[in-house]
């Protein structure tokens, strides 16, 4: 499904009815802010004041679509590489810098944010999800929950016992595989035979769909109609974007792929085709821009600042193990503080 | 070995006359009147896992609980551990308290991933902002001539990581209380069950609700020449030995494997002087080294002899033809009191 084209050109018959110019640039907005906070940790982490860093430049309209998709009530269950969702949902930003120090305290996430924090290892979220999202049903919140897996993770076994546990048990869940094209050096074409990602869940009896993930009212709505249907079960969505980065700050794309292919991709940026739509419009125009992106990197700055004041607490680490300190743990940490072998480590 | 009836007559008051409002139950018995308080006493606690629906669960533990509580709350799941687990951690963090069963341990590597990875740290990498109230039980050891991969003693892999509770009981009492305590805890416990005690013995059990420590080990037989330290299938193992040759031993049930009340065993091998530990897992970087490494740190200068450990081969479990010459038994563990006596 694609309902903005390239050029910024609407299919008025998918057209979704509660999107207007409003939310239109308020998608823009997002997915600008989602860009700067990628620009901003990508720029940390080379300076090395940031931890390993997986960007996400290039999906902004996957991102941003189906986090402007969920409702309040909704739950939110990244991968690692979902900041755009984060930010829409209302994570602090300076959590999410406290995170890219590397410090646990940047993954407390408060009752009013209706999310979990970033699970590393591929995949294995998705039966969180689905867990979360039968409790939903259970406590009958009126909840959906929204997940991520990247195209590499849809080869991965809990993507299939998820999607089998979810449609077992009716779970309102929506798995929306954010594919970028690349698992880390493989390529999508390395990872199954399948022509689709989205097919998988037939297998499983599940609704799925593709749509052009780099068209944020494409992606707003085929999110919005799974949660308007999660009442009868789960969907599963395929994003069809592109990693335009490296996968995390660890690695190096000229490697293994060309700078043709990306450059190929160039034309259909998710900002791009929305800004030329708002421009021709008459409601976008440099000042704007300009005004925007002042603000969104004061705020930024701000939470950086925020963050960089952070004083790591070492005893946080033994504190949190258990629901009570156990005798043989309280042990280990009242050895540490005597020693005080953490003086200057800090 | 023993026999059922002298097992069940050890456990009977000395009045020789059980309670109006206790029940002689074996194990299986005593779980299930533990999962039924339970699921009554909160409604988001449900059961899921394979077969233990209508089936009750291959070994029965879960008889009749979804006839009596529905099929949301105890729920049949597909072939699927990871996903039972990792839709149990789901449950948890969406507020229900599930309590999910793994048909045998041995299938449970499956799930370790979810356990390792997730339940284990989602506590401390929120800083308590999140927590896992879980509890997975699953069937453990061997002794009963199943089949390949049914018999494992995985304590060790769970308790090595930190963030899980590992509890073990050996008897029918503990059973039920140890797991009705484990429900009212925020966190997730590895709950153990020897599938050799299930039904070895019958023992007087209080009818209604009632909490047994998790982290508190149990000292089931006082003494002054040695320390035993032991849990789970050789807890009658030990005892039977020890009251065969009159050996004047301290005997302790270890029951929670992590974390360890290392303070129970520290004491008592002070007072005797000498520590043995007996358990069925493998040998070689089981629990017992542990446990014995915590002994030679805070009390290797009372010691009259060096620590002995009891174990099973290092190696896997064999086909159970051969687990006969695998598990330690009461011959392997007489002669280990010996040989510490002797020291």
């Amino acid at each position: 499904m694609q309902i903005m084209d390239e050029k910024g050109s609407i299919d008025q018959q998918l057209f979704p009815k509660d999107v207007d110019d409003n939310k239109i640039i308020e998608m823009y907005r997002w997915m600008s802010f989602a860009r700067a906070l990628d620009a901003k940790a990508l720029s940390l982490q080379r300076q090395g004041r940031a931890v390993t860093y997986a960007p996400l430049v290039g999906e902004e309209a996957t991102q941003i679509g189906s986090a402007m998709a969920m409702g309040p009530k909704d739950f939110f269950v990244p991968n690692f590489r979902q900041h755009g969702v984060f930010l829409v949902r209302g994570l602090p930003l300076d959590a999410f810098f406290i995170y890219m120090k590397g410090y646990e305290e940047g993954s407390t996430i408060g009752k009013n944010v209706n999310a979990v924090p970033d699970i590393v290892p591929v995949a294995t979220q998705l039966p969180h999800a689905v867990g979360i999202a039968v409790a939903q049903k259970y406590k009958k919140t009126g909840g959906t929950v929204v997940t991520y897996v990247g195209d590499g993770g849809t080869s991965e076994g809990n993507f299939y016992e998820a999607m089998n546990f979810a449609g077992i048990m009716k779970a309102p869940v929506v798995i929306i595989i954010e594919n970028n094209g690349w698992a880390i050096s493989e390529p999508r074409k390395e990872q199954t035979i399948a022509p689709t990602l989205a097919q998988k869940a037939i297998a499983a009896g599940i609704p799925c769909i593709q749509v052009d993930g780099n068209d944020v009212i494409a992606v707003y709505k085929a999110t919005k109609d799974a949660i308007a249907n999660s009442s009868k079960g789960p969907t599963v969505i395929e994003c069809l974007t592109y990693r335009m980065s490296m996968h995390t700050t660890a690695d190096d794309p000229s490697k293994y792929r060309s700078d043709a292919e990306v450059d190929s991709w160039k034309p259909k940026d998710p900002l791009l085709r929305i800004r030329n739509y708002l421009t021709n419009k008459g409601l976008w125009n440099d000042s704007k821009e300009s005004a925007m992106a002042d603000t969104q990197l004061k705020q930024i700055d701000a939470a950086v600042e925020k963050a960089e004041a952070f004083k790591a607490d070492p005893k946080s680490m033994y504190q949190n193990l258990y629901s009570y300190m156990p005798d043989v743990l309280k042990e280990e940490l009242d050895d540490a503080v005597s020693a005080n072998f953490w003086q200057g480590t800090g | 070995m023993f026999s059922r009836r002298s097992w069940t007559t050890r456990f009977r008051q000395t009045s020789g006359r059980v309670r109006d409002d206790n029940m002689m139950q074996n194990m299986v018995g005593a779980l299930n009147s533990a999962l039924d308080i339970i699921l009554r006493e909160n409604k988001d606690t449900v059961i899921l896992g394979e077969d233990v629906g209508k089936d009750g669960g291959v070994f029965r533990v879960t008889d009749g609980l979804q006839a009596k509580y529905g099929v949301d709350r105890v729920i049949d799941t597909p072939l699927s551990e990871a996903g039972i687990i990792g839709t149990s951690i789901g449950m948890a963090l969406g507020g229900m308290r599930p309590i999910p069963e793994i048909q045998f341990a041995g299938f449970m590597y499956l799930a370790f991933d979810q356990l390792i990875n997730h339940a284990a740290r989602y506590r401390s990498r929120t800083r308590s902002t999140k927590s896992i109230p879980m509890i997975v039980r699953t069937p453990v050891s061997g002794g009963v001539r199943t089949l390949e991969h049914h018999s494992d003693s995985p304590e060790t892999y769970y308790s090595h990581v930190g963030g899980l509770i590992v509890v073990e009981p050996s008897n029918p009492y503990d059973a039920k209380g140890l797991l009705i305590r484990a429900s009212h805890m925020n966190d997730p416990v590895v709950f153990l069950e020897p599938t050799k005690l299930y039904r070895l013995f019958k023992q007087e059990v209080p009818d209604g609700s009632y909490e047994v420590p998790i982290g508190k080990a149990n000292v089931i037989k006082q003494g002054d020449d040695l320390t035993i330290i032991t849990w789970g299938t050789m807890v009658p193992v030990v005892r039977n030995a020890v009251e065969k040759k009159g050996a004047n031993a301290e005997i302790i049930d270890i029951r929670t494997i992590n974390p360890l009340d290392e303070s129970t065993i520290i004491d008592s091998v002070k007072k005797t002087g000498r520590a043995m530990i007996v358990h069925e897992a493998q040998l070689s970087f089981g629990a017992g080294a542990e446990i014995a490494a915590r002994i030679a740190e805070k009390a290797i200068f009372e010691l009259d002899a060096p620590v002995l450990r009891v174990a099973s081969a290092s190696l896997p479990y064999p086909y159970p033809g051969y687990e006969q010459y695998y598990i330690p038994n009461e011959l392997k563990v007489s002669q280990a009191i010996d040989k510490i006596m002797s020291e």
